[in-house]
């Protein structure tokens, strides 16, 4: 799960990383109000949406004239941004985030999050704040800093030294480096105990009054620990997400919508990806993954067929299902009851293997349902490709 | 032979009176596995199907002498269980349970390391030796006894690989699924060295999918010190950048753990790489010469 910026700051302002003061605004009056009470030389204005690009996209405004506030989040508050990470249609502006301007004399890049290799927390630091991390971690390597923190002692101060020597703290800034390890040990705490799995900062800036400040903030959670966090939970802003992945997971349905035209339907995450693979590779391509989980019923079935039929790219449908505790008879059962409550306007093609997968098939052709039946893989790809035609 | 687990392994099942342990641990002991224990805290002097349930491991581990624990028990409480197993004395932890937070699995990698035990998961099927024991949920009968060593992130996708072996007459040894965590137990370079030893072990199927390096890590192993044959396959080509594909570690960041790249490095490493999942079963065929 993702949160805005503004929620971020206020997550690391509980947990003593410095950020600039700054408020959540809805609109032009409580911009005035507030910019008001900030009374700052400088004002930033940023809008908040859960996509980075925004500054390029003109999301972000700077201004020392406090009257000027206002006016930027009339413009910006219902404006649509499109950056590189929204795709075409954009984001809705719905809320900014006005702070205090910073006087920086360096920006520095900062994140924590698991090392898959080791399996250990790392914090990723470079010089280069400000610029886009791939860009650095391609183009030049040796500017990234890797310090693996082992989760038995937690952070020490000989990780914080590590990292603040090896960016060159010691001579940027020196009075600097003290408050820096702080931040880091404090980062940290706030990335195990919330469960986080990505903590970024880019730009972690030093300030000319020699101070740390977190400029930027981007907190994403793992869905697994949310359960431990209410505070966090409640972070949560459904506008940013796709309508129909979030119907998906009020169904306890794995959904994430793609751009090709047919729809699958599948159970298990690693079969459900191979299925949207064999779809692309018999000439067409996937309109989304979905895993329906190990105990597909009529009820899961029923939902997944309503969620596919509302995008309205599926030209088709495919369910692949490998019967393994779950029976095929159940499930045809359950294609034909879900075909009952759910108008189905697109081809289908369902095909069944694994326990009972035989007396699964002969249910769905007999039942009067406009399908097709399939029991290998390769075969009932080609067939829905077929019958739904290229893509486009 | 075979790997990991076979009819001598005696096995503790913790979560054993929920819904999916108990269904389960009836599932596997009707395959042949010698399930000789449960646990549920609170619940001693119990019994499900026949299987004497206890209190702790520990309880279990004395009266029992089991010596692989296969856990069901809920997220929330998971880490604590296997951390339990672990200082039972038990030598290898099959953890079913999908969704305990990556920030507990990295306590419990941390806290089994240096000690003699194999964690296998979390997310998982679990572990199957042919004819032998079946300690996990997968379907018992897709199996058939024969040549091919399988490893692998997924579950039935897994099924779909053996199905293939199964219906082929090629068969398999033992299945081993790792899990879709982007934190877990035991890795492909764990379980490749084993198959690369046991001598009925002919060829190696290992399937894997987007996200993370376990599959770039395999290759280098594999290069240097495997000689049987392996075939592999990776899920979600056609996955999107920065989205998680049902496995929590199935994603793609920050440009790093795509299908092609991990395609790309396996097969500069001598691996059979085919692109479509439907043909796992003919390429080992064609690997074996038969």
């Amino acid at each position: 799960m993702n949160v805005h910026e503004f929620q971020a700051k206020q997550l690391f302002a509980q947990f003593g990383v410095p950020v600039p003061r700054g408020k959540e605004i809805t609109s032009p009056e409580e911009a005035t109000v507030w910019a008001n009470e900030l009374n700052a030389p400088v004002f930033v204005v940023k809008a908040q949406i859960h996509a980075g690009g925004r500054g390029k996209a003109g999301g972000v405004k700077i201004t020392k004239d406090k009257a000027a506030v206002a006016g930027f989040a009339k413009e910006l508050i219902g404006k649509t941004l499109v950056t590189h990470q929204t795709g075409p249609k954009g984001r809705v502006v719905r809320r900014l985030l006005v702070e205090e301007g910073a006087n920086i004399a360096k920006e520095l890049y900062l994140s924590i999050l698991v090392d898959r290799d080791s399996g250990w927390p790392v914090f990723i630091a470079s010089t280069e704040g400000g610029m886009e991390i791939e860009e650095v971690a391609e183009k030049t390597p040796e500017k990234i800093i890797k310090e693996l923190i082992d989760p038995a002692v937690g952070f020490q101060g000989y990780n914080g030294r590590n990292i603040a020597f090896a960016l060159g703290l010691n001579t940027i800034e020196p009075a600097a480096v003290n408050p820096f390890i702080q931040m880091l040990g404090n980062l940290y705490r706030l990335f195990m105990e919330k469960h986080a799995a990505l903590v970024e900062i880019n730009p972690l800036i030093i300030t000319k009054e020699k101070t740390v400040v977190a400029l930027d903030g981007k907190v994403s959670f793992d869905d697994s620990g949310l359960f431990k966090h209410p505070d966090v939970q409640q972070m949560r802003d459904l506008n940013e997400e796709e309508p129909l992945e979030i119907e998906a997971s009020e169904n306890n349905l794995n959904y994430v919508k793609l751009d090709g035209n047919i729809g699958c339907m599948v159970n298990g995450a690693g079969l459900a990806m191979a299925t949207m693979d064999v779809i692309k590779l018999a000439g067409s391509e996937p309109a989304n993954f979905l895993d329906v989980g190990g105990g597909a019923t009529k009820d899961t079935v029923a939902a997944g067929f309503r969620i596919l039929l509302k995008d309205p790219n599926v030209k088709g449908i495919f369910i692949n299902i490998f019967g393994g505790i779950v029976r095929c008879e159940r499930i045809a059962h359950g294609v034909i009851e879900a075909a009952k409550e759910v108008k189905i306007t697109v081809p289908l093609v369902v095909r069944l293997q694994g326990t009972n997968a035989e007396e699964g098939r002969k249910l769905l052709a007999e039942s009067g349902l406009k399908l097709e039946v399939a029991d290998d893989l390769w075969e009932a790809a080609k067939k829905i490709v077929k019958l739904t035609g290229k893509a486009v | 032979m075979s790997i990991l687990v076979n009819k001598n392994t005696r096995v503790v099942v913790q979560g054993i009176t929920g819904k999916e342990g108990s269904f389960h641990a009836t599932q596997c002991k009707a395959y042949g596995t010698k399930v000789v224990a449960g646990v549920t805290p609170g619940k001693a002097g119990q019994e499900v199907e026949g299987i004497p349930v206890f209190n702790t491991v520990a309880d279990a581990v004395k009266k029992t002498e089991c010596d692989t624990s296969l856990i069901f028990v809920p997220p929330p409480f998971c880490a604590d269980a296997i951390l339990e197993a672990a200082d039972a004395g038990i030598k290898l932890v099959i953890c079913i349970t999908e969704g305990i937070p990556v920030n507990d699995m990295v306590k419990v990698k941390r806290a089994l390391r240096g000690r003699d035990v194999r964690l296998i998961g979390p997310n998982c099927p679990g572990v199957i030796t042919v004819d032998e024991a079946k300690i996990g949920i997968m379907p018992g009968f897709i199996h058939k006894k024969g040549v091919v060593g399988v490893v692998s992130r997924s579950g039935t996708l897994t099924y779909e690989a053996v199905h293939q072996l199964s219906t082929l007459g090629l068969g398999e040894t033992t299945c081993v699924g790792i899990g879709g965590d982007p934190v877990n137990g035991t890795g492909f370079v764990d379980v490749l060295p084993l198959f690369e030893k046991d001598p009925e072990t002919q060829a190696i199927v290992m399937i894997g999918e987007i996200g993370g390096d376990a599959e770039e890590k395999a290759a280098e192993y594999i290069k240097k010190n495997v000689k049987k044959p392996v075939i592999s396959f990776i899920a979600g080509i056609t996955a999107p950048p920065g989205r998680r594909m049902g496995h929590a570690g199935a994603i793609i960041s920050g440009g790093k753990g795509t299908a092609t790249e991990k395609m790309k490095t396996l097969e500069a490493a001598g691996v059979r790489v085919v692109k479509n999942p439907a043909e796992i079963g003919n390429a080992v065929k064609k690997a074996l010469g038969r």
